[in-house]
């Protein structure tokens, strides 16, 4: 049986952690390196690092700190942020990502889904959804960290996003991120009773039992959590142990 | 010395990394003269089937593969080890390297997330030096749409989605083969490879 998986994501701008603890053991305060190490070692299914990097200038800072970390840490590492071209796929891959989450630019070009997946394999390419519920069982896409509205049902959205040959989606809800209700249930039910491809849930952990929650009432196939796994709050370790107690299979 | 073929597929760099951890000395390389003098063997490889056997074939590895993979330990992950069987039906039929018997085509289960992405348990069914030390609680990394279909006796260990996908694949000789990720596979991956590098010893 295919385990459930339990993603942190890490936000790094120009290199260095934007938000976090001081994790115990970690030498230098901010290094992504040693972040996605203690991930690793308190039982991270994957790690997921989002650049939030300003300038175009800064995405060789980011590709140092995969080529670092793929040194160090021997779980499947995305990266997202800023990736808007096959170039930008390739550089990061061969820094040493397995998979990249492109987003908005997807939704500007979906293309890039397309020419992603045939160059590269459906297998390292995510793609990242930002979706708010506009009516009733009906939610639209937004892109730009969730500032622009492009007005796109979001299941004819995943739909397409499938067909064009992404590996994966990773569904953030704008309505429940930052919010720490737990996630999205009716937009997750929604998207993976409509694609096969494996669905991510992402936005609203906010407590131990929001992510048992999630598996049991959706078909996701991993949850991703950011600010309660940086402050410590929680430990995957702690996640896992409550899925287990609930007979949910984690690693 | 492995050899880790680079035919231009794959995040090849992660089986480095993890060789480099564990203090196996290795190369990427696509030279036949380096594939022959190499101790062990790795086939690494992610894509689609037929367009590995053409680069295969077309720079000549082909033959060089098949000559060396009887002579000394070699290994396939993930695309690396369908290429070891028969043939595959990904996109059309295509000869493979037949180092095992059997094929490989698509996860038959209709009502299954696929790509079968993600940890998923290692089941035991024939002894393999690649398991020693293994616990019985192992979890393993995979990201594949196809899979082998394969004697059970090549079997040496499996795992659950919908029903058998061979994880670790043998001729009980010299030539093996992991679906998952080894390189991505944590502690549990890195005694694998750590067990297929001390072959060679």
């Amino acid at each position: 049986m295919l385990a459930k998986r339990i993603i942190p994501c890490l936000d790094v701008r120009d290199g260095k952690v934007v938000k976090g603890v001081n994790f115990k053991g970690i030498k230098e305060v901010g290094d992504p390196v040693e972040y996605a190490y203690e991930y690793d070692r308190q039982g991270a299914d994957e790690i997921v690092f989002y650049d939030i990097t300003a300038s175009h200038e800064g995405r060789g800072v980011i590709l140092d700190v995969v080529s670092k970390t793929a040194k160090k840490v021997f779980v499947p590492l995305t990266v997202g942020g800023g990736i808007s071209t096959v170039d930008d796929i390739r550089n990061t891959l061969r820094a040493g990502a397995d998979k990249v989450s492109v987003n908005s630019q997807a939704v500007k070009d979906p293309q890039l889904i397309k020419d992603g997946a045939d160059i590269f394999g459906s297998q390292c390419i995510c793609v990242g959804i930002d979706a708010k519920k506009t009516a009733e069982d009906k939610w639209t896409v937004f892109i730009n960290g969730g500032r622009i509205d492009m007005g796109i049902d979001l299941i004819e959205w995943v739909k397409r996003v499938e067909q064009l040959g992404a590996g994966e989606i990773c569904l953030n809800s704008i309505d429940t991120d930052g919010v720490r209700g737990g996630f999205d249930i009716p937009m997750l039910k929604a998207v993976c009773s409509a694609v096969k491809i494996p669905v991510i849930a992402s936005g609203g952990a906010g407590k131990l039992g929001d992510f048992a929650d999630a598996f049991l009432k959706t078909d996701c196939s991993a949850a991703l959590a950011a600010s309660l796994f940086h402050f410590n709050e929680l430990t995957i370790d702690e996640v896992k142990k409550d899925c287990r107690s609930k007979g949910i299979r984690v690693r | 010395m492995v050899a880790i073929i680079d035919y231009g597929a794959g995040n090849i760099f992660s089986v480095k990394n993890a060789l480099d951890r564990l203090g196996a000395e290795s190369l990427l390389t696509s030279d036949k003269k380096d594939i022959e003098s190499a101790d062990s063997i790795i086939l690494p490889g992610v894509g689609a089937f037929p367009a590995a056997m053409k680069m295969l074939e077309e720079s000549g590895l082909k033959d060089v593969i098949i000559t060396q993979a009887k002579r000394k330990p070699f290994l396939g992950i993930c695309l690396g080890m369908q290429l070891l069987f028969e043939k595959s039906f990904e996109f059309e039929e295509y000869d493979g390297l037949g180092l095992l018997k059997g094929y490989v085509d698509m996860i038959p289960e209709k009502e299954l997330v696929i790509p079968h992405m993600g940890w998923n348990k290692l089941e035991y069914l024939n002894a393999s030096p690649l398991l020693d030390g293994l616990g019985e609680d192992e979890y393993v990394y995979f990201v594949h749409s196809y899979k082998a279909f394969c004697p059970d006796s090549e079997i040496c260990a499996y795992s659950e989605y919908g029903s058998r996908v061979p994880a670790l694949v043998s001729d009980g000789k010299t030539v093996f083969g992991c679906q998952f990720h080894p390189e991505k596979s944590g502690e549990t991956g890195l005694k694998i490879l750590k067990n297929f590098a001390a072959l060679a010893k």
